[in-house]
């Protein structure tokens, strides 16, 4: 069951928040945000190692917020596991419940918090799309049956505004054929750019989510730019911000803008609150998008 | 061609130390290690000089023609002999594979001097990059002659990742995405269409630990050939 499969397929706008598990087995701050973000979003993803630094699992922690009623979106990266392990957990998350899927390439561990750790990268996140197709026809990597299959609602990212385009153009269409139903895209600043991606995709059959980064604060552009893969605040987006009086109140004006704008060219939002998750409920309700 | 480069000397020393040698004896090699400038003769004198200034005397020194190879090194072993008997131990400047053959080749305790790197293309003199894995499941027909496993940072064979911005690499910033350059010379020789994506990569094909014997390879062919004319006759 995906409330937020039927919903994307009924042709409805959805909305995608994040949570991170923690550093550690205290789930209170997760379950905070879970019950924040919860009310105003179709499905949470849950990350899985997020910035190559070591968190609680995400399969763990989907699990969590299921039990919480909230519908998670199980992250898996490629950068911790091999084919064997990949697969194990995925079998995992079905028998737990999980539905959502997310797969990811995963930052290379030279930039988390284990510089020394091995990257795995057995697969491809294109390739861990096709074994998960492969799931719900009911069959292994080996071709092999499964004794009960899966039904993951199959998802990937995708990078609309990192140029060169035609490269990004055929990511997206191979990622389709690998099975992928919906994208979850890096923040948009540039709707022209998304418009682009956006019409690929429903030509192919998938939906596109965008991304929206609460840019609270200057230290978090300065962050975003120096710190974070396959993103770049433009300058007049950083420059309000950073002029604002207040930039915290000045970022959530800017999301909901953003969002509004969204409605016309994506399937849904997802928002990145970066650590301000209260003001999620605020920016969905003001884009008229939840009452 | 193995690239090496020198080990940190105070772990050097600190392994010279820990077998209780103040006798050593140094090994070099004339083919990767001299080209690569770690451990050609004058690396090796360079050892000497510091080893003798921090009160460790070198009983003899070699740099014989490949390190890696079993006979050659043997020879060298025996050229020699009194030398190293006198020492308490062998120093190699060369790749780990020279370092094993000097250790099959003696019965004195053997240490590394330097690190293997990589297989290395020689760029020009003294820079060197590494273009090949060794894997054993070849991709650059499919790649136009890149290889992501080796020049894409996490090896992917599907790419760019998401990292990727204005056609540069995430984790290596100053250089070109791997799966960038090779969808443009894919284009450029017009064979980016109707492309599948490359499928995993069978690493049971990387021999773990690496063995060929061509003699036993070139003996069951020829037996087979026997076997068939034979069965003409």
């Amino acid at each position: 069951m995906s409330r937020l499969r039927d919903r994307l397929e009924a042709g409805e706008f959805v909305v995608t928040g994040e949570l991170a598990p923690p550093l550690g087995t205290d789930l209170t701050p997760m379950r905070v945000a879970a019950e924040t973000l919860g009310p105003v979003c179709d499905a949470i993803n849950v990350t899985d190692n997020q910035g190559a630094s070591l968190h609680l699992s995400s399969l763990a922690a989907s699990r969590v917020v299921l039990d919480m009623g909230v519908e998670p979106i199980f992250q898996q990266t490629c950068r911790d596991r091999n084919r064997l392990a990949l697969q194990s957990d995925l079998l995992a998350a079905w028998t737990l419940g999980l539905t959502n899927l997310l797969v990811v390439t995963g930052d290379d561990p030279r930039g988390g918090d284990h510089p020394e750790a091995k990257g795995v990268f057995d697969l491809d996140s294109t390739q861990l799309a096709q074994v998960a197709r492969g799931f719900n026809e009911g069959h292994d990597m080996k071709g092999r049956d499964l004794k009960g299959a899966t039904d993951f609602f199959i998802g990937a990212a995708m990078f609309p505004e990192a140029e060169p385009w035609d490269v990004q153009r055929a990511r997206i269409e191979e990622k389709i054929a690998a099975g992928v139903r919906f994208f979850q895209t890096q923040a948009i600043f540039d709707i022209d750019k998304l418009a682009r991606a956006t019409e690929v995709a429903h030509a192919n059959g998938a939906k596109v989510i965008a991304g929206i980064l609460v840019l609270r604060s200057p230290r978090v552009i300065t962050f975003i730019n120096e710190r974070l893969a396959g993103l770049m605040v433009p300058d007049h987006i950083a420059d309000r911000i950073r002029a604002a009086a207040d930039p915290g109140e000045e970022a959530v004006k800017l999301a909901t803008e953003q969002a509004e704008q969204l409605r016309d060219v994506a399937d849904g939002i997802h928002v990145m609150a970066l650590g301000l998750d209260t003001a999620v409920p605020r920016i969905v309700r003001d884009a008229g998008i939840r009452v | 061609m193995i690239i090496t480069r020198p080990r940190d000397w105070d772990r050097v020393r600190a392994q010279i130390a820990d077998l209780g040698a103040t006798r050593v004896f140094i090994m070099g090699c004339g083919e990767c290690a001299t080209v690569a400038n770690t451990g050609g003769e004058k690396e090796v004198l360079e050892a000497k000089a510091r080893l003798e200034a921090e009160g460790v005397v070198v009983t003899g020194w070699s740099v014989g023609e490949v390190a890696c190879h079993s006979g050659g090194q043997r020879l060298e072993a025996r050229k020699h002999a009194g030398e190293l008997e006198a020492a308490d131990a062998v120093l190699v400047l060369a790749c780990g594979a020279g370092v094993q053959t000097m250790a099959d080749a003696t019965s004195k305790p053997v240490t590394p001097g330097l690190e293997s790197v990589f297989l290395g293309n020689v760029v020009r003199h003294g820079v060197f990059e590494e273009r090949c894995q060794m894997c054993g499941d070849c991709v650059l027909d499919r790649t136009a002659g890149i290889c992501p496993v080796t020049t894409c940072p996490k090896g992917l064979l599907n790419g760019p990742c998401g990292g990727m911005w204005n056609g540069m690499c995430e984790v290596l910033t100053d250089r070109e995405c791997t799966h960038v350059a090779i969808r443009r010379r894919l284009a450029e020789q017009h064979r980016d269409k109707g492309t599948e994506p490359l499928p995993p990569k069978d690493y049971s094909k990387k021999l773990k630990p690496g063995r060929v014997d061509t003699r036993a390879e070139r003996s069951a062919h020829n037996a087979a050939a026997r076997t068939k004319a034979g069965e003409g006759a």
